[in-house]
């Protein structure tokens, strides 16, 4: 037998099969619809159709079917991906759920999410990985308003692939106009997008028309199957044209001998020898070693993880942005952007959360809502405040200089999501538009006098004595006791108090959640520049969120805040109520009344804790006096 | 040598995914650990962790709970594995559950399982303080996994809150806990089974032998083919010892671990075997077989 007509043994003929599947590729989409559209018995139906629903998985199916099914006696595909108790009880999705099938020619991750209104945040979570989006319309209804939610969403999120399934066909008589029509109004509202493909399928998932294979029951129609479509469609890869960025995810230090920096290159491509400059301190170095999973190698591109060694010496850590030094990222502590509203708590501009984006971490506020967007009309609104699933453009600030792309350009460099400091919940996801120069432009005026010379002239440790508590609970009452006896001990004092403030300085404001914070903010500010002057400040606030007593206190030097919680029971305030106003809030004269209607969440870890109720306030002063003594603070 | 101008191909796209995560727990965690389980995902998470690292050791220990009934064959090849890789391994073992004589046999699987298993694991994640677990679940084997984030937040009691989940977009994953609290982490999320084995196959990773045909002594119990691997094992009235040719899907406890007749001695015999399959991996294990939602009751309690 020659060599070349050798014939292949079973085990060398799968070694092959396996080989060349390896060269398969990836498509991730996603797919969106109304709650009755037909979406997780399309994914079903193409799990089953590709065969990869083995024996025993369908055998439970059927025993399921007959529990929770809604379509009689036949399988109901969809509960193949329906995946918790819950939402199989109730009949619909509720959460992102991830499916796998594959072809010859490809091996797709399907992310199923809801169409309710209430879950924009499930499909932006889908979206933010997918390279294609397949939206779902009954072909009886048309395009309903989430169709066009979901089309905007799935823009926003920069997916630029998009199939319209026209589900339900067999509902209308295989009607070629039905078919016509949608696709014709979808066209024209979807000009306005930037999407790359749109291409209109009229299908019927339950039954299998068009879904794998074309069907004969709509001789009129000459585009492809769904999965013809999803197995050809080319999504390009943006991020391997744009400059080269990497941030770095870990700093690789084995040894005295070795420093690499390891991550995920976001976009281009790197080779031995290129130059990259730090983004931000715009150092400069080359590349010696380019390690990659599979060894050293010459070049590497984006998508790929590997780790990077240099020719010079240079302080890098996690967090840092590796760019391509001709074309550089922007570097800047405030920004315009996108944000999408993750948590029932609201989003308030001035609170303080943690912003990621890429490795690194770094507090950030929004300073401001220019406007809400309607997601059903696109209509711009004005809002003080953010709900969950709605979705602003956004000013942020953060408490330092970050790298970054605008999202367009670079969904890896361009995303971050935001965290809530206390609870640690992702409650927000961002896409930045833009970065604000006027942050760049404004420097800090640097002063001869600083405030240690001038505390040193005062002769005191400056200091910031926060009093809060609910209203009534004897706040101010004690904050004026220990003013005069430090004021008699010859300090240097001033009372911020919450109703005085009011009528001055914060007059503008109201009660609103959002105004509450901004009032702590500024008198924070306030408060910083007093002990600044070197005095020792009295404030005396209700201030009753977390975050912003936090926020105050990370204005403030190490030590110089002094959290001191009045705790007088509600009960108790509501029997003292010296200026009526627990009556008012009763009789629902007074709206976001602290302890009544709004909120107030106690201190967990005071400096002082003051049981205010049954003693006399001298007491209880002197208890803030004899804390001030223990640390040295006074005499 | 030109530039890659084609798609990342599946495998490598996958693989720098998962590399993406397991550096990326290693940066934000202070004492994570991975948990080895010695079955094909563990092997193809550990074999990651090596390539993440490189060429530094990976900075976290690899932890096994130890039922006391897995096969023999497991522990050797876990030993070795981390003798050869020169990795800590912390073996921990629910000792009240040893000194009450917990076994599958006398008391079935689902009590087995809960406390040498989901309780033991608690235990050595409470005594080490680990605030972050990698486990090589997949999100293909089974429904609820279908819905598990990357970053899967587990309260201070262990639990899991299918509704109340951290919304998890792109890449950034959300490290955050509080004291006590910790996060499993789930590097091969978007693998299927068939990556697994491709991978196995094409970079040459070393696995449990079990997985491979042989002949080796087993008992037709309850339709599932249970090898008899110690003594340990009683034969009930009516059963008998008889060699076979089988292997192993998924490896777990020997007595609750369903063999099939095989030949397939060789990786390539296995991914063929696996191309034809009519039935999917889990069918092997005892603990699945309860009810469709059994998996998702016992994640919300702690079970990896």
């Amino acid at each position: 037998m020659s060599g070349t007509e050798r014939i292949l043994s079973a085990e060398e003929a799968v070694t092959d099969y396996v080989l060349a599947q390896e060269a398969k590729d990836q498509l991730r989409f996603l797919t969106c619809g109304s709650v009755d559209d037909g979406k997780s018995t399309l994914i079903g139906r193409l799990l089953y159709d590709t065969k990869l629903i083995f024996e025993d998985q369908l055998a439970t199916l059927e025993k399921d079917s007959r529990k929770h099914g809604t379509v009689g006696d036949e399988i109901d595909l969809a509960l193949l991906v329906d995946g918790l108790e819950a939402e199989r009880e109730q009949g619909i999705t509720i959460d992102v759920a991830y499916r796998f099938f594959a072809t010859d020619k490809r091996k797709f991750i399907v992310a199923d999410t809801p169409g309710h209104e209430q879950y924009t945040r499930n499909m932006a979570t889908g979206a933010s990985t997918a390279d294609l989006a397949v939206l779902l319309v009954d072909a009886r209804q048309g395009l309903m308003v989430q169709t066009r939610r979901h089309a905007f969403i799935a823009s926003l999120l920069g997916i630029r692939h998009v199939v319209l399934a026209v589900n339900k066909i067999d509902l209308v008589d295989y009607a070629k106009d039905r078919f016509d029509d949608i696709r014709t109004e979808f066209e024209q509202f979807a000009n306005g997008f930037d999407f790359e493909s749109l291409v209109a399928i009229p299908m019927s998932a339950r039954f299998g028309d068009n879904v794998t294979v074309k069907s004969d029951r709509m001789p009129w129609y000459d585009g492809p199957a769904l999965l013809e479509h999803l197995e050809a469609v080319e999504v390009g890869e943006h991020e391997l044209d744009a400059p080269f960025r990497f941030p770095v995810q870990w700093v690789n230090r084995p040894n005295l001998d070795f420093r690499g920096y390891s991550g995920t290159i976001a976009s281009g491509r790197v080779s031995v020898g290129d130059e990259l400059v730090v983004a931000g301190p715009a150092k400069t170095s080359r590349v010696a070693r380019i390690i990659a999973p599979e060894g050293n190698v010459s070049e590497a591109r984006a998508g790929e993880a590997v780790t990077l060694t240099l020719a010079d010496e240079i302080d890098i850590s996690r967090g840092d942005l590796l760019a391509s030094p001709a074309d550089r990222p922007d570097v800047a502590d405030q920004m315009a952007a996108h944000v999408i509203w993750m948590a029932d708590e609201p989003m308030l501009p001035g609170r303080s959360y943690l912003l990621k984006i890429g490795a690194k971490t770094v507090t950030a506020t929004v300073t401001e809502i220019k406007h809400k967007i309607n997601v059903n009309t696109f209509e711009h609104m004005a809002g003080k405040t953010l709900d969950l699933n709605e979705i602003a453009f956004c000013n942020l600030a953060t408490a330092a200089p970050v790298a970054f792309d605008p999202y367009e350009v670079n969904k890896a460099t361009g995303s971050f999501i935001l965290i809530d400091r206390l609870t640690n919940a992702t409650v927000g996801a961002g896409l930045v538009w833009f970065a604000l120069r006027r942050a760049t432009n404004i420097h800090w005026q640097a002063l001869d006098i600083d405030r240690q010379a001038r505390a040193d002239k005062l002769g005191q440790t400056p200091a910031v004595l926060w009093f809060t508590g609910l209203s009534g609970s004897g706040k101010s009452t004690i904050a004026s006791i220990v003013e005069k006896k430090l004021h008699l001990e010859g300090r240097h004092t001033y009372t911020l108090d919450g109703d005085n403030v009011r009528h001055g300085l914060n007059k503008d404001l109201g009660f609103t959640d959002a105004d509450r914070v901004e009032n702590i903010r500024r008198v924070g500010e306030v408060a910083r520049l007093m002990t600044d002057a070197g005095l020792i400040t009295l404030v005396s606030f209700i201030s009753p969120f977390r975050s912003e007593r936090q926020m105050a206190r990370e204005l403030m030097g190490d030590g110089e805040f002094i959290e001191i919680f009045v705790d007088t029971p509600i009960e108790e305030c509501k029997t003292r109520d010296p200026k009526g106003l627990y009556a008012k809030a009763e009789r629902g004269e007074i709206k976001n009344f602290t302890g009544i209607d709004s909120p107030y969440e106690a201190p967990e870890y005071p400096e002082i804790h003051l049981n205010n109720v049954g003693r006399d306030p001298e007491d209880v002063a002197d208890e803030v006096i004899g804390y001030l003594k223990d640390k040295g603070m006074i005499g | 040598m030109s530039l890659p101008e084609s798609r990342l191909t599946n495998l490598r796209r996958l693989e720098a995914e998962s590399i993406h995560i397991i550096r990326e727990v290693a940066a934000e965690f202070s004492n994570p650990v991975m948990l080895y389980s010695i079955g094909k995902d563990s092997g193809v998470m550990l074999h990651l962790a090596m390539k993440a690292f490189y060429p530094s050791k990976p900075p976290f220990p690899l932890l096994h709970v130890d039922t006391t009934w897995k096969f023999r064959d497991m522990i050797t090849f876990r030993d070795e594995t981390a003798a050869k890789l020169g990795l800590d391994l912390i073996v921990h073992t629910n000792q009240d559950g040893v000194a009450k004589g917990i076994n599958p046999f006398d008391h079935g699987s689902s009590v087995h399982t809960h406390i040498m298993k989901t309780e033991a694991l608690k235990q050595a994640l409470d005594k080490y303080g680990f605030d972050a677990a990698f486990g090589g679940a997949r999100r293909d084997e089974e429904k609820s996994r279908a819905k598990e984030r990357v970053f899967s937040f587990r309260n201070a009691s262990h639990g899991w809150d299918p509704k109340n989940q951290r919304p998890e977009l792109w890449n950034l994953y959300n490290a955050r806990v509080a004291k006590g609290e910790s996060i499993r982490a789930f590097p091969l999320s978007n693998w299927t089974e068939l990556d697994i084995w491709q991978y196995i196959l094409t970079e040459n990773i070393p696995m449990v032998p079990l997985y491979l045909a042989a002949r080796r002594p087993v008992v037709n119990r309850d339709g599932m083919l249970i090898m008899v691997d110690d003594a340990r094992m009683k034969l009930l009235p009516g059963e008998v010892v008889e060699d076979k040719m089988i292997r192993f899907r998924t490896l777990g406890c020997y007595p609750l671990t369903g063999a099939i007749e095989s030949d397939a001695d060789t990786l390539p015999a296995i991914v063929r075997e696996m191309l034809i399959a009519r039935t999917s991996e889990r069918q092997g294990r005892l603990i699945d077989q309860d009810e469709a939602a059994s998996m998702e009751k016992k994640k919300r309690e702690g079970y990896f």
